[in-house]
């Protein structure tokens, strides 16, 4: 029976929860002209969830609502970077949202609850919460993509965003199913010992593949990886910043719930599977990053390549490895928000900013915003004094301990290719000379100003200082 | 006399080879009417298996809520996008042999179930409600509310994204509409419909003479 001791352990979410209704109810009660204020009071709930989700961290992991939910400090630190990220959305989105008049309570309210998604995702104790978390961040994101109604693009990308989301959770249920059949169990934990001696090794196995497919999908490595492309290029640029933040720390958040709390017994048959992905991504990503003119969809072709680094670290199938995936997640999480930023605050009515053209001679135009994509790219590229580089090594290293050399070199070859086109975006902004009649320059007040140099610049930051994070990413996995 | 176990297994097989056909008939059958059908098909089937398992409440709730207002609801949609009346009725006639399959096919899964019923076999596989002694219903209302509770809820908070999605999806608001206020139009007094002018009284002029009249002498 659940008790009040359950309540307080999901203290969080239902904080977030009654804040969402709250805000629903404001918007729906309030004059345009007040709708500043909602932005403010949104991104203030999200840090007082930061606050609740590290105040009221147990030393012990605890259960709650016999064992569906689990609170240990692998869900601590992914719930307060995605709080994080999803904070610097609000702020770098405000703008943009206003110039294109999309600025709706709405946007906020569904993006608060795709995070109520995200935080029951990454402390599912049971496979029914697992799937459960998921389709709550996946509902409020198609409708987060198609949020622009009138533009063809973000209507087209949210249709094939929600078909190819559907097929993908078909695939999950379908695998769970075969699992239950051959444990009998929903609950992670104890699926974690039913799987050690189970009378159908095959069925497992089976179910294994489905759930991996279901993963691969919400992770968008390749060769599930079509939908990624076109829903960042279809969705308004303030969506996907979001979907190319947060979740992929719930799509972590999910593979290591299933695959290492549930069944981390098959780890012999996942980790070649998830090598196979790895390989796959790096590949597809890298090469047809290469032929992009979009810089919205060469970032999204940057992703499927860094999904596959973050397949590196889990293929270790240890703490060392899932350390080094979860730092890599966080890692992309930040750089992430801020490529995106960057193109927000560049972008005014009227002008997307969407093209690697647009960004010709930038440095003359405006300097600093040349020199923070710079650093943003540097840090996607991997480039050593920088956050990305650190990333990119841990997760190699994991894979070599592991025994997965070959792995390891495939990484590095196509951290090489990779690094092609992002130094091309900064030698369009730095050595070619600039579009006479068009004017780029930072947009927006001083508050996205601020922030986003500040998330840039802890780019530079954490490249140098990683130690304390990558430690705090480590102690999660002991014990 | 037929072994009832044997004749359990052979009722499950049929119900499930009807499903896997029905649910081909649904993606591979051009007619959308036609479709519609095989899919209602594919629920009742999919409902008979549940009720093997003697999971009673949830094969009710499929026929009810799926087959019953979904679907039909679903096909009067279908029916409805090409409103030609004379199509219409040419539609009944044509889609009467689908219908009378589908509903063929319905009556012997039923009968089949009425003979596992009255074979009086215990189910296949344990059944944890009958293990309490409970009636599937209770059991699955006790399981929703206690054990189930915190995904019960998430299902509600999933519900409410869907509501909000569908709203900011499909509202706009459009201006230079008129509307009709209610609480307006309750709240009127008499002094904001009728008006009261005072005007000074009017004497009626003096009756004219006939104009033919006056000229003629």
């Amino acid at each position: 029976m659940p008790n009040f001791n359950d309540i307080l352990i999901l203290l969080p979410e239902l904080y977030l929860v009654a804040a969402a209704c709250l805000l629903l109810l404001l918007d729906a009660f309030m004059k345009a002209e007040q709708r500043p204020l909602l932005h403010w009071l949104s991104i203030a709930v999200l840090v007082v969830a930061i606050y609740l989700v590290v105040g009221g961290q147990p030393s012990q992991p605890v259960t709650a609502f016999s064992g569906m939910f689990v609170r240990d400090g692998v869900a601590e630190i992914l719930k307060v970077f995605a709080l994080l990220a999803t904070a610097l959305v609000f702020v770098y989105a405000k703008p943009y949202l206003v110039d294109r008049k999309l600025f709706v309570g709405e946007f906020y309210t569904l993006s608060i609850f795709a995070v109520i998604g995200i935080m029951l995702l990454v402390s599912a104790g049971s496979l029914v919460t697992v799937y459960l978390g998921l389709e709550q961040l996946t509902l409020s994101s198609y409708a987060l993509v198609a949020l622009n109604r009138d533009s063809r693009l973000s209507s087209e990308a949210a249709i094939k965003y929600f078909v190819l989301g559907a097929l993908a959770s078909g695939m999950l249920l379908y695998g769970m199913s075969m699992v239950y059949g051959a444990t009998g169990t929903l609950d992670l934990a104890r699926l974690h010992m039913a799987a050690a001696h189970t009378g159908m090794p095959h069925l497992l196995v089976f179910g294994l593949i489905f759930m991996i497919v279901g993963i691969a999908f919400k992770l968008g490595a390749a060769p599930f990886h079509m939908w990624i492309p076109d829903v960042y290029q279809g969705s308004p640029t303030a969506v996907t910043i979001f979907i190319g933040s947060a979740p992929k720390l719930a799509a972590f958040g999910m593979a290591y719930r299933l695959l290492a709390s549930g069944l981390g017994d098959l780890s012999q048959h996942w980790q070649l599977m998830l090598a196979c992905l790895a390989v796959l991504s790096l590949a597809i990503g890298n090469i047809v990053a290469i032929v992009q003119s979009n810089l919205k969809r060469l970032l999204a072709y940057s992703t499927i390549s860094h999904m596959g680094y973050l397949l590196l670290g889990l293929v270790n199938a240890g703490p060392e490895g899932y350390a080094a995936a979860l730092f890599y997640a966080i890692s992309y999480a930040l750089m992430g928000t801020a490529a995106f930023g960057v193109i927000l605050a560049l972008a005014r009515v009227g002008f997307e900013c969407e093209e690697i053209d647009d960004l010709k001679g930038l440095n003359q135009r405006s300097p600093w915003a040349a020199f923070l994509m710079m650093l943003v790219m540097f840090s996607l590229a991997g480039v050593p004094p920088l956050f990305g580089f650190f990333a990119k090594l841990l997760v190699l290293q994991a894979a070599i301990h592991a025994g997965f050399l070959w792995l390891a070199i495939v990484g590095a070859v196509f951290a090489i290719i990779g690094l092609y086109y992002y130094l091309r975006v900064v030698k369009v902004m730095y050595f070619d000379k600039p579009v006479e009649g068009t004017e780029v320059r930072l947009q927006g007040d001083a508050s996205v100003r601020l922030v986003l140099s500040l998330n840039v610049l802890a780019l530079l930051v954490l490249g140098f200082a990683w130690g304390p994070l990558f430690g705090w990413c480590q102690r999660v996995f002991v014990g | 006399m037929i072994d009832p176990q044997m004749f359990q297994l052979v009722c499950f097989y049929a119900f499930a080879a009807v499903t896997v056909v029905a649910a081909l008939g649904v993606i591979s059958l051009r007619n959308t009417v036609q479709a519609v059908l095989s899919l209602v098909l594919t629920f009742f089937s999919t409902a008979c298996i549940w009720l093997l398992a003697e999971a009673e409440f949830l094969a009710i709730a499929l026929i009810v809520v799926y087959v019953g207002a979904v679907m039909v609801l679903f096909l009067f949609v279908v029916m409805m996008l090409d409103i030609n009346q004379e199509r219409v009725r040419e539609g009944f006639i044509k889609y009467l042999p689908v219908g009378i399959i589908v509903a063929l096919v319905m009556l012997g899964e039923m009968l089949a179930l009425i003979g596992v019923r009255a074979m009086h076999q215990a189910v296949m596989g344990a059944d944890p409600a009958a293990a309490v002694g409970m009636s599937n219903t209770e059991w699955l209302g006790h399981a929703l509310y206690t054990q189930f509770l915190l995904p019960f809820e998430i299902a509600a908070l999933i519900l409410t994204v869907g509501v909000v999605a569908a709203v900011v999806l499909t509202l706009r608001h459009r201006t230079g509409v008129r509307h009709q206020q209610a609480s307006q139009q309750v709240r009127v007094k008499a002094a904001s419909r009728i008006r009261v002018v005072k005007m000074a009284a009017e004497v009626p002029a003096a009756p004219q003479a006939e104009p033919g009249k006056e000229t003629t002498p």
